[in-house]
Order: structure tokens, then C-alpha cells, then sequence
């Protein structure tokens, strides 16, 4: 499973523990914010963006708005998400 | 020595589970610290999801991590896409985790707390988990195909139909009975009305500020939501007060109701970004803030369960609901031990999202151990409360009467002791009228959420606050159930319609928009305003139907985990599905006849029906009907329930039939014969290489 490689190989010294907790710090808000916004089921645009760049680079990505936009429409479509009782 | 570590570890978490369990069970007289519930249910889940979920995993289902799965095969970066494993877990749990699992153990709370307790860690780790885990694993070896589509190409067509008909009846009566907690909540509540009232200006305002001003900024546009929520509350205290709108806000059940049918109307045909995606928003994130609230309140308050370990009424004569411990219990509390409906979310988006088949364990079975916390800790805040304010707060008008002396009275009957007084002075410190025969969970919860969160910030003079955040937190989420599933069912009736009429499929179509939709609405509209206008509280018949409902889905998800095991070949580890499965007929058929045939007019349905019926012909009108007509009426709601209860037996039996006859001919053939993908193009090297690279 790809797991973000750790900041720093070998934490040796203050300056560099303080790196590896700031990584630490800023991976986690980030997961944070992933996870929120998959919640109301809009995935990450970055994901996109480098998966649409790396497999049809002839094509123009959707910009920021029209993906928001695009699985708001999904969500509560039809075949859309079930909500638990 | 990483083995006796783990001996250690778990050895050491057995014991002190083993100590929490004997101390909730054994123990008499004087009332026990909810904090050894707390613990009993986190060392049961820890054991299950270290062995038994491991064992789901490698003899059961045998993951393979080499397989790729929908997500990896078909990524695309909108519908299927590797998602990391904890992200996934959130959104799985936000989307199974709402109003189900908090409302039955309440209503269960009258057998006392030591079934409600037993049920919901049982059923969780040997029936509810599994299902979610095996409905995920076959669903990620289709390429995250929905649970009917399997049912079809695993079973065959016409379970395939049955299942589809079966999951819509289920819908209905969801969105029926959630809708009816609600307008249980707020009839005659002002402040309650008000503040969910407020939710619908504040989420348009959010939909325009979504759609115009900063498009898709939800982190920002839901931080001022919930500031704006937090205001609405502090208002409604006010405009409760006031000499004008306190009265225009005091709305009664059948207004309520009718004002419910209206709103899911509109809010379902109106652009979804005006009012419904807002609305998500608040009632997520609301949820999972509630969820954490109540957890870290009650660790730090360390409430003592008041309620006694078993009452008297496991014998079924509860004022809560009718019908004695078995099967009822098991029906009561459905989301929790094992809902169905999770079945439908565990083959949605879940497994187009899924990384790899080893995260199945944690998202499939972890995420319902999570629910079923959610679960213990709502039992836990309905059985801090003084037993007598619990039953006076659950037992219908026409059981404890209308004012506080005779509820008191009525509770001292059955052993538990109150003045009128003391009820009327915790109605003033939650901020409402009465809080007498408000059944249907979400007050009493509210209460007990007040009783634990007061204890935390505030003390008894924000008491009023915390109760109408707690029932503005749970009438959110559910509102925004009810207008989702509206929209849901409407997708549905319209595909079902489209057999007949090609043009309702049109889903741009406005008039096939408005008609599938009018006819949801209606559907469940009507099994509401029924419930408002029961004498008995509605949710007496209401609440059984849709156990009988989810845990039936249960059932048809775990036959279908069954029949998937045995075409694979694996049918020695059958049981692991096949036992829950049966345990859940059991359960579903016996709660099932009893509703249709049970003599006791508080159970059968056509036991009522026929007592109103000789009624009318002697010429007597019975309470609550003040016409002849009004008696007809009751008899006719009889009969639409017990047919709606037939139906559910049908659905069942068939698929039991279909089950069978599918495992047995899957035993006579010596190769596995289930419709997966292939797994022929296993990850390469470069693949995973790749795969790291993009990650």
C-alpha cells in the first residue's frame, strides 16, 4: 500500500525532529481534510489533477468548480449515495 | 516475541473484559459507572477485530492483497480512485453512522440495560460486522456492483427483482419512521422548531454561498453554518419566550407532519446545490462533532446507569413497545447490532474507493464496531437518566395521561419514584413545555445528552442549551435522510415505472420528476401521519416494521454471503454468514407472525383490526376514533400494515427458497462457479511501482 515516505530517514539532532513532527503535523491536517470532504462525497482535486496529467495529458482537467460541481451532481443523483437510517 | 507480545496484550484486555462484563451483569442493588460498559465494549471489540475479523479475512473469504481491486483496475480519478485507508474508514462510517443506531437502543432501554448491552456487542461482532465485511468483499470482486445486482447475477433473476421491490418497501418506511422522530421531537416544542426551522434559511444561504461567491469552499462555508446553528439555538430560547412567536412556533404533530410531507418535497426537487448539499454539510459534520462530544463527555463525567439491569417488562407489557424480549429486542435494535441497510452502503462507493483487499477488515468490520459504540453510548445516556423520567418521557398519553401528577402516579406503579414537581422542574431546565410521552428516542437521548454534556461545560444553566443542540443535531441528520432518501426512492419508483411507461425514466423530465416524487412523498407521508395520530405513539407499530424491515435486508445480504461462499467453494467456512443469517429469520419471522397474528391487540395487527371492527358493528366507538369513520380509518391502517408485513415475510421466505437451492447446486459442482472479476491480471511489479509513484 503507498504509504508517504517519512520526512527524514534518520532523525538525528532537534532540528531535524522538529521537521519530522511539522511533516507529521501537516500529513495529518491534510488526511484530516481529505476525509472530511469525502464525507460529503467530493474526493481530493490534487488526486485528479495528477492522475488526469499522467494518463490523457492531451486533455484539459476539469477546473476546481466543475469537479466540485460535478460530484455534488453525483452524490444526489440517481444511483446516488444511501444515507444510513 | 511478537507472539507473546500479542498473548500479553490480548490476554490482558480478555481479563479486564471478562471483569467489566461480570461487573455489568452481576451486579445488583446499587447502580454501576457507565465507564465499565464503556470498557466491556471496547475490550469485546478489540478481541473480535484482532481474531475474528483476521479470521473473516484469511480462512474465510481469503484476501488476497495482490488482487487488484475496481479502484486500482478502473482508476480515473472521479468515481474510482485508491483511496488512503483512513480517509476511506471516515467517509464509510459517516455514511453507515445516523439516526438508526442512536433511536433503538433508547426505545430498548425499557427491558433495562443489560439486554440492550448483550445484543449490541453480540450482534455486532458475529453478525452486523460481518455482513458489512462480506457485502464490501463481494462488492470489491464485481467491480463495487450494488447488493441487488448481485443478488441477480449470483441468484438469479427473480431474486433480483424481489430484493430491489423488498429494498424499496424498506426505504419507505425508514423515511416514515425517521420523519416521525422528528415531528415526535418537536410537536408542541417551540425552541425546537424554531431552531430546526432555522436550518433551511441557513443551508440556502450556503448553497448560494457554495454556488456564487467562493464555489466549492465547504470547510469555510460549513464554519459559518455551524456559527449561524449555534446563534439559532441561543434564539430559540428567546423566541420560545416570546408572547408572539413562541405560539407561532408551537406547532402540533399533524401540522408538523403535514409540514414535513411539503418540505421533502420541495427540498427534493429543487436543485440539490440550493439546499440539500448545504444541509449535508451541517448534518456530517454536526454528527461526527456530536458523536466525539458524547464519548469524551461521558469519560469525563463517568455517568451511574440508573435504570436496573432487567425490568419486568422483558416479558413484553413495556409502555415503550409491545412484545416480550424475544424476538423483540433483536427487532428494536437493528443499526447498532446489524443493520441491512449498511449492505447498500457497503456495495456503493466504498469499494470503487477501496485500496487494496487487506483494508477490507478495517473498513468493513472496524467501521461497524464504530456504530456499534455509537450504539452503547446512546443506551448509556438514556439509562443515566432516573428511571422514572425515562418512562414518563416514553409512555403514551393514553397509558400515563396527560399532566404530570398522573405520569407520576402511572411510574410509581411500576416501581419508580418521582414527584410531579421534579418533572415539571426538568421540563423548565431543558427549556420545554412537558416532556411527558415523547417517545421515539430523540428527546430522551437529548436529555441524557444534556444530563452528560452539562456535566462537562456549563453545569444545569446550559441544560436547555445542550438539549436543543441534541435535538437540533439529530433532527439535521435526519431531515437530511429524509430528503436524500426522497430522491433515492424517486430514482427508484422511476426506474420501476419505466418498465411500463418509458417516458418516467427521463430523470431531466420534469413531469416524471414531480410524479415519482409526489408518489415518494406520499408513500411514507402516509405511514407518518398515521404514526402522529396513533393513540399508542406511532412509534409502537412504526418502529417494529422497519426492525423487521433492516434486519430482513440483514438477512438477504448474509444468504447472499452464503451463496457467494459456497460457489467459491468455501463452504466449510459458511457458517461464519450462515449462522447470523438464520439467528436473523429467526428473529425476523417469529417478530413478523407475531405482528400479523398475535392475539394481543397491542401486537397483532389484525388482532386490532378485528376488536375495531366487532367495535363498529355492536355500534361502539372505541378511543381514540370520535366517528365511525375514524374507526374505519384505524381499521384500514391495520390492514395496510399487516399487508406491508406480508410482504416483508414474502421477501424473505423467497429468498430463503432461492438461497438453498443455489448453495445446494452450487455443492454438486466441484469448481467454484461465482460471477467475479478475474483475477487473471494480478498486480506486476511495474504496476505497483506505478502506482507508488502516483501516490
Amino acid at each position: 500500500m503507498p504509504r508517504p515516505a517519512p520526512a527524514s530517514p534518520e532523525p538525528a539532532g532537534g532540528a531535524d525532529l522538529l521537521c519530522v513532527c511539522r511533516d507529521t503535523l501537516v500529513r495529518w491536517g491534510k488526511d484530516a481534510r481529505r476525509t472530511a470532504s469525502l464525507m460529503v462525497g467530493q474526493p481530493d482535486y490534487e488526486v485528479y489533477v495528477a492522475h488526469a496529467e499522467a494518463t490523457h495529458p492531451e486533455q484539459p482537467p476539469l477546473d476546481r468548480t466543475a469537479f466540485f460541481r460535478l460530484h455534488e451532481a453525483r452524490r444526489f443523483g440517481a444511483g446516488g449515495a444511501f444515507r444510513c437510517c | 516475541m511478537g507472539k507473546l507480545k500479542t498473548t500479553l496484550i490480548f490476554g490482558a484486555i480478555a481479563i479486564l473484559g471478562a471483569i467489566a462484563l461480570a461487573v455489568i451483569a452481576l451486579h445488583q442493588g446499587e447502580s454501576i459507572s457507565a465507564v465499565w460498559i464503556v470498557v466491556a465494549a471496547l475490550c469485546v471489540y478489540a478481541i473480535a477485530y484482532r481474531f475474528y475479523a483476521r479470521y473473516l479475512a484469511g480462512k474465510v473469504m481469503g484476501l488476497n492483497a495482490k488482487r487488484p481491486t475496481p479502484a486500482v483496475r478502473h482508476n480515473d480519478g472521479l468515481d474510482y480512485v485508491p483511496t488512503p485507508r483512513n480517509v476511506l474508514f471516515g467517509h464509510h462510517f459517516a455514511a453507515i453512522a445516523g439516526a438508526g443506531p442512536l433511536v433503538g437502543p433508547v426505545l430498548a432501554a425499557q427491558m433495562g440495560y443489560l439486554p440492550g448491552v448483550l445484543w449490541i456487542l453480540v450482534g455486532a461482532v458475529l453478525a452486523g460486522a460481518v455482513q458489512d465485511m462480506m457485502v464490501l468483499f463481494m462488492s470489491t470482486r464485481r467491480d463495487g456492483r450494488s447488493l441487488g445486482d448481485m443478488v441477480r447475477t449470483e441468484m438469479g433473476p427473480i431474486p433480483g427483482i424481489i430484493a430491489q421491490v423488498g429494498v424499496l418497501m424498506i426505504m419507505v418506511i425508514i423515511l416514515a419512521v425517521l420523519a416521525l422522530v422528528v415531528v415526535k421531537a418537536l410537536a408542541e416544542s417551540p425552541w425546537g422548531t424554531f431552531t430546526v426551522a432555522a436550518t433551511i434559511p441557513i443551508a440556502i444561504f450556503m448553497g448560494l454561498y457554495t454556488r456564487y461567491l467562493r464555489p466549492g469552499r465547504v470547510g469555510e462555508v460549513s464554519v459559518i453554518g455551524v456559527v449561524l446553528l449555534i446563534l439559532a439555538i441561543i434564539g430559540g430560547g428567546h423566541i420560545a419566550a416570546d408572547p408572539f412567536w413562541g405560539p407561532a412556533f408551537t406547532l402540533s404533530g399533524t401540522t408538523l407532519a403535514l409540514a414535513m410531507m411539503a418540505y421533502g418535497f420541495i427540498a427534493s426537487v429543487i436543485p440539490v446545490w440550493l439546499l440539500l448539499a448545504p444541509r449535508d454539510y451541517l448534518s456530517t459534520f454536526l454528527k461526527i462533532g456530536a458523536i466525539v462530544a458524547l464519548a469524551v463527555g461521558i469519560l469525563i463525567v463517568r455517568p451511574h446507569v440508573q435504570m436496573p439491569a432487567i425490568t419486568p417488562f422483558i416479558d413484553g407489557t413495556g409502555p415503550v413497545f409491545s412484545g416480550a424480549l424475544f424476538p423483540f429486542l433483536f427487532i428494536t435494535i437493528a443499526c447498532g447490532a446489524v443493520s441491512g441497510f449498511h449492505a447498500l452502503i457497503s456495495s456503493g462507493t466504498t469499494p470503487k474507493l477501496l485500496e487494496n483487499e487487506n483494508q477490507i477488515p478495517l473498513i468493513g468490520y472496524g467501521a461497524m464496531l464504530c456504530e456499534s459504540f455509537v450504539a452503547i453510548m446512546a443506551l448509556i445516556a438514556a439509562t443515566v437518566l432516573d428511571p422514572a423520567v425515562y418512562f414518563a418521557m416514553n409512555s403514551p398519553v393514553a397509558v400515563i395521561g396527560d399532566n404530570a401528577a398522573s405520569a407520576a402516579a402511572a411510574v410509581a406503579q411500576w416501581g419508580f419514584h418521582i414527584t410531579p414537581a421534579e418533572l415539571e422542574q426538568l421540563a423548565r431546565d431543558v427549556g420545554e413545555h412537558s416532556i411527558l410521552s415523547r417517545a421515539g428516542g430523540a428527546p430522551t437521548l437529548a436529555v441524557g445528552m444534556a444530563h452528560i454534556l452539562s456535566g462537562v461545560i456549563g453545569g444545569k444553566a446550559m441544560m436547555a442549551f445542550w438539549y436543543h443542540f441534541a435535538i437540533l443535531f439529530e433532527a439535521l441528520f435526519i431531515l437530511t435522510t429524509v430528503d436524500a432518501g426522497t430522491r433515492v426512492c424517486r430514482f427508484m419508483i422511476q426506474d420501476l415505472l419505466g418498465v411500463a411507461v418509458p417516458k418516467m425514466r427521463e430523470t431531466k423530465s420534469w413531469t416524471a420528476n414531480v410524479v415519482a416524487t409526489a408518489l415518494t412523498v406520499s408513500l411514507w407521508g402516509y405511514f407518518l401521519y398515521t404514526g402522529v395520530v396513533d393513540p399508542l405513539g406511532g412509534i409502537n407499530s412504526l418502529w417494529p416494521l422497519f426492525g423487521i424491515a433492516n434486519q430482513m435486508l440483514a438477512a438477504v445480504a448474509l444468504i447472499l454471503g452464503t451463496v457467494v461462499l459456497f460457489k467459491m467453494k468455501r463452504e466449510r467456512f459458511a457458517w461464519a454468514t450462515a449462522v447470523p443469517a438464520v439467528w436473523l429469520l429467526i428473529c425476523t419471522l417469529t417478530a413478523g407472525f407475531q405482528k400479523l397474528l398475535h392475539p394481543d391487540v397491542k401486537i397483532g395487527f389484525l388482532a386490532h383490526a378485528r376488536k375495531y371492527q366487532d367495535a363498529l358493528t355492536a355500534g361502539d366507538i372505541l378511543a381514540p376514533a370520535k366517528t365511525a369513520g375514524d374507526m374505519h380509518r384505524i381499521i384500514i391502517n391495520d390492514y395496510v400494515n399487516s399487508a406491508l408485513t406480508a410482504g416483508f415475510l414474502f421477501v424473505v421466505l423467497t429468498m430463503v427458497v432461492y438461497g438453498v437451492r443455489a448453495c445446494l447446486k452450487a455443492r454438486k459442482i466441484n469448481h467454484p462457479t461465482v460471477v467475479e472479476q478475474p483475477a487473471a491480471h494480478e498486480l506486476t511489479l511495474e504496476d505497483e511501482a506505478m502506482d507508488t509513484a502516483r501516490a
